[in-house]
């Protein structure tokens, strides 16, 4: 299938209040195939957030990116002028943020929201503007679509205001959405719902999409591929069912196991201590030599610590970055 | 929403209501009044004396002297002033022109410097223009009004540039009507100035503040990441947002209109509401007192409901929250 | 086993007016009653809306329940005086769900800490800090993270200081008002194992609130189901959650991500 969306190599740095600089991301490579979901696992600490600002070149103030080239529509982006990066935000790959509560204008009405998307990337006339917001209202409230439009975020539930950056993501038809955590503040029955809306949108309208979460359980069912991201770099990556059912990477293994299965096996395990992963993710501030998970890995070798592990193939489509598999 | 804006007036008046009895009770209940120096002056008879406060009702008790001052604030005269003996009204309103002639023009220039600068500012917060503006506001507040006021009167008499006070030259009465707008306008600089010196450190720090807030807010970054950019993100999306801290602001700027140059106008001579009011508190000018408190309560009060009523509208927020009280 | 709270048909109403302008009634809480025992943790589990949270305020003596009674310490703290609810607040501590916010920015840990032991003004500062001590290796934070500020914590360290200072007045019940659910995955393990830690060593009591099912599975004895600010369904934990009688509860069960989860159909509309 053809690549929509090439990642080579990124590296970002943030400085710090005292001038010493952290590495957020420290050489991320992955494709995003034309229609597909890939899941980005990643918690705090694993770049997840950077990742997705950074594609677009939206990071704060004191970001860098030091190296590393982002192909899209056969243009770097990284190299783009503004005013082409401009267009494509929103127009050609669409972001959604976590907290819908704060992503949204506080006093702006929804469908003005999304009309001002549409203006932002279209030259054609308030009319034909006007009439592809009520359009897009329709698809993704197929209920009450014009009271929401009418709408302030405030006066809308948690789900609903989801639903909203959604139409904002796809008003302009984009090839590529990237969702931060766009299920984490909502509760498990529109979160659900969510998942469907996104699936009903890759199928309706063709779109990829990278779909960043903390939690592995989301991705079940609903991901193509998934990238485990830990320290800013890309531990495992492969089809969705081979890495949640048979994590080949340390950390993906032990992140499985936190996830307490009481519901499943027969109440075995309930109320036991789970096996958490010892230790923080440390930030990591440069230089740092060998493996970032090394500190809190149970299956450590003396290797790990001297030389950072390249990601090696364990078949064709799952490539994970352990020495572990070093043949 | 009727409700809210009727009930908010309801409350308007009957501030002004007992603002308005305070300032009588007040003013009627400190020890002396207009007489005593007349009484102090032998060549005047006491009976003289006794006769003008009676003609002025001032042995008559206090609900009726009340009463009495409502009525003639009904019919526009706002009591009877000892010294200029004439109706208090109009003397107020033409001091009052004048005060306005000088703080509304300062405070127009004093917003639409801050503004720009404010927002400015706030787009290189911590960076080095920032920085600037910050050093510069602070010390803009450090310095006393006073001292700000004498500093240009100095300035004045050292240059010989502007006029080192009052509102116009001696012979303004005979110069042309060009001239006179020219006279008029060279002595309101340096008190305008004035004013705007001292109002403008602290509005411009909020608007940085208030701006520089709605810019770190990730609404904004989801703006920005749908292309939004330029002039409307900074105009749609941005201004909107930091509007309502700006808004209370605003309220505050008017409702100080009458009431913040006191000390400028009197010492830069400049024949406005201050100095009269002044005159009158010393002269135990009671109704003039009374009038001038009234005077700028009404404005304070105006200030706040018309900042009351621009949040209403700008912000959707309120209209729900007052709605379900 | 002693039965600690009780709540007897609890109701909290708010009043509001909708945007036509009518009054109206929210309940928040309409008719709940149910039982704690001590030792044990009870799971109120429901979607947002249902009333868990007005329920978590209400137990903490933070929110006045419009009627209803809850029993506790052979007190009704619904009914009580002001004078004595103070006396009750420090055995019934809320924990909530964003450590960012309910712990004071500006204070190191160690004062954190200490606040709610010098509020109650029974012992000397040496005695304090000791206490501060072991309370940061109760929760398993180590003694450097005594002089940094919260803002330095990463956010599982937060919620340790937090439940850290909620211990700190030695409470008979722990309320969690979804304090998990803002925590990364491998996070909430990790203070998920605090929890089941204070259970069994101190024999805590605690209310879990949270939507989440499989954490309630895990964690708690027994499990109420709230929607619309009823109850619709109790009972012991496996029993309610392998056989779900209520459609909401059903609901509640089939939402849960499961990491065996099949493809999903496109639930589209």
């Amino acid at each position: 299938m053809a690549s929509v969306l090439e990642v080579r190599d990124l590296h970002v740095l943030y400085r710090g209040r005292e001038g010493e600089q952290r590495a957020a991301l420290a050489g991320v490579s992955f494709d995003l195939e034309a229609g597909e979901i890939l899941g980005v696992l990643g918690e705090s600490g694993s770049g997840k957030s950077t990742l997705a600002t950074a594609l677009v070149r939206l990071l704060p103030a004191n970001g860098r990116i030091t190296r590393g080239v982002v192909l899209f529509e056969e243009k770097d982006l990284l190299q783009a002028a503004p005013e082409e990066l401009r267009g494509i935000r929103g127009g050609r790959i669409s972001l959604i943020f976590q907290e819908p509560s704060l992503a949204l204008h506080p006093t702006m009405r929804a469908g003005e929201q999304v009309y001002r998307v549409l203006a932002a990337h279209g030259t054609e006339g308030k009319g034909v503007l006007r009439e592809k917001t009520r359009q897009i209202f329709a698809m993704v409230f197929p209920e009450e679509a014009e009271r929401i439009a009418r709408s302030y975020p405030h006066e809308l539930s948690g789900g609903q205001r989801q639903r909203v950056l959604i139409a904002q993501a796809v008003a302009c038809g984009p090839s590529v959405i990237l969702a931060d955590e766009p299920t984490a503040s909502l509760d498990p029955t529109t979160q659900m719902e969510m998942l469907g809306v996104f699936r009903t949108l890759r199928e309706k309208l063709r779109v990829a999409m990278i779909f960043i979460t903390h939690n592995p359980a989301l991705l079940a069912g609903f991901a193509d591929r998934v990238l485990v991201l830990y320290g800013g770099r890309v531990v495992e990556l492969g089809p969705a069912a081979e890495v949640l059912k048979e994590p080949r990477h340390p950390y993906t293994k032990a992140l499985f196991q936190c996830v307490p299965a009481g519901l499943e096996r027969n109440g075995n395990g309930r109320k036991a201590r789970l096996p958490a992963i010892a230790g923080e993710a440390s930030v990591s501030s440069l230089p740092w030599k060998g493996c970032a998970f090394e500190p809190r890995c149970a299956e450590r070798m003396e290797v790990c610590r001297d030389r950072e592990p390249t990601l090696l193939g364990v078949n064709e489509r799952h490539t994970v970055s352990c020495f572990k598999y070093e043949k | 929403m009727m409700r809210y804006f009727l009930r908010r007036l309801a409350h308007a008046f009957l501030l002004i209501f007992g603002v308005s009895i305070l300032a009588f009770l007040f003013t009627t209940l400190a020890p002396g009044n207009y007489f005593d120096e007349m009484r102090l002056n032998p060549q005047i008879a006491p009976e003289t004396v006794a006769a003008l406060r009676a003609q002025y009702q001032l042995d008559r008790p206090l609900p009726e002297r009340y009463a009495s001052w409502v009525n003639s604030l009904i019919h526009g005269e706002m009591g009877f002033s000892f010294a200029y003996n004439s109706p208090v009204a109009p003397l107020l309103l033409a001091r009052a022109r004048n005060t306005l002639l000088l703080t509304v023009t300062a405070t127009v220039l004093a917003w639409g410097i801050a503004l720009p600068l404010g927002v400015w500012s706030a787009e290189r917060l911590g960076r080095f223009p920032d920085r600037m503006i910050t050093w510069g506001t602070a010390a803009l507040l450090v310095i006393p009004d006073l001292a700000l006021a004498l500093g240009l009167l100095v300035l004045a008499v050292r240059t010989g540039w502007f006029p080192t006070g009052g509102m116009a030259s001696v012979d303004f009465e005979n110069f042309s009507f060009l001239h006179k707008l020219q006279d008029l306008g060279l002595h309101t600089v340096l008190p305008i100035l004035a004013l705007v010196l001292s109002a403008l450190p602290l509005l411009v720090r909020h608007v940085r503040a208030a701006v520089a807030e709605v810019l770190g807010a990730p609404f904004l970054l989801a703006a920005q990441g749908h292309g939004i950019s330029g002039r409307t993100l900074l105009y749609r999306y941005a201004l909107p947002a930091a509007a309502n801290p700006l808004i209370s602001l605003l309220g505050f700027s008017i409702g100080a209109l009458l009431s913040g140059s006191l000390l400028i106008e009197v010492v830069m001579s400049w024949p406005g509401l201050g100095p009269f009011l002044l005159e009158a508190i010393l002269a135990r000018d009671l109704y003039v007192v009374i009038g001038g408190v009234l005077f700028s309560t009404i404005f304070l009060v105006a200030g706040n409901f018309l900042a009351d009523v621009l949040l209403y509208w700008a912000d959707p927020r309120i209209r729900t929250e007052s709605g379900s009280r | 086993m002693q039965l600690l709270i009780k709540a007897e048909n609890l109701v909290k109403r708010y009043a509001r007016r909708n945007r036509g302008g009518a009054q109206e009634e929210l309940r928040a809480l309409d008719g709940v009653s149910f039982e704690v025992f001590a030792g044990t943790t009870l799971a109120v589990v429901g979607e947002s809306g249902s009333g868990k949270s007005t329920l978590a305020l209400c137990l903490a003596c933070l929110e006045e329940a419009t009627s209803g009674s809850i029993w506790f310490g052979g007190k009704d703290i619904c009914k009580i005086a002001e004078k004595e609810r103070r006396e009750i607040r420090p055995q019934i501590q809320l924990i909530f769900q964003d450590p960012a916010n309910s712990l004071n920015p500006r204070w190191e840990a160690i004062g954190i800490l200490t606040e709610p032991l010098i509020l109650q003004g029974r012992i000397s500062r040496e005695e304090m800090k000791e206490r501060a001590y072991s309370l940061l290796e109760r929760v398993g934070l180590s003694a450097e993270i005594a002089e940094r500020l919260p803002g330095e914590l990463s956010g599982g360290q937060r919620q340790r200081l937090a439940i850290a200072r909620a211990l700190a007045l030695e409470p008979k019940v722990l309320v969690l008002d979804e304090a998990l659910s803002a925590l990364d995955c491998s996070v909430q393990a990790q203070i998920a194992n605090v929890l089941l830690e204070l259970q069994s060593a101190l024999g805590m009591t605690c209310v879990f609130i949270t939507h989440d099912l499989g954490m309630a599975a895990h964690l708690a004895d027994e499990i109420v189901v709230m929607g619309g600010g009823r109850i619709v369904e109790q009972g012991r934990v496996e029993e309610v959650l392998r056989e779900p009688r209520e459609q909401i509860t059903r609901r509640l069960v089939a939402a849960v991500p499961r990491l065996a989860r099949a493809p999903m159909a496109p639930i589209g509309r």
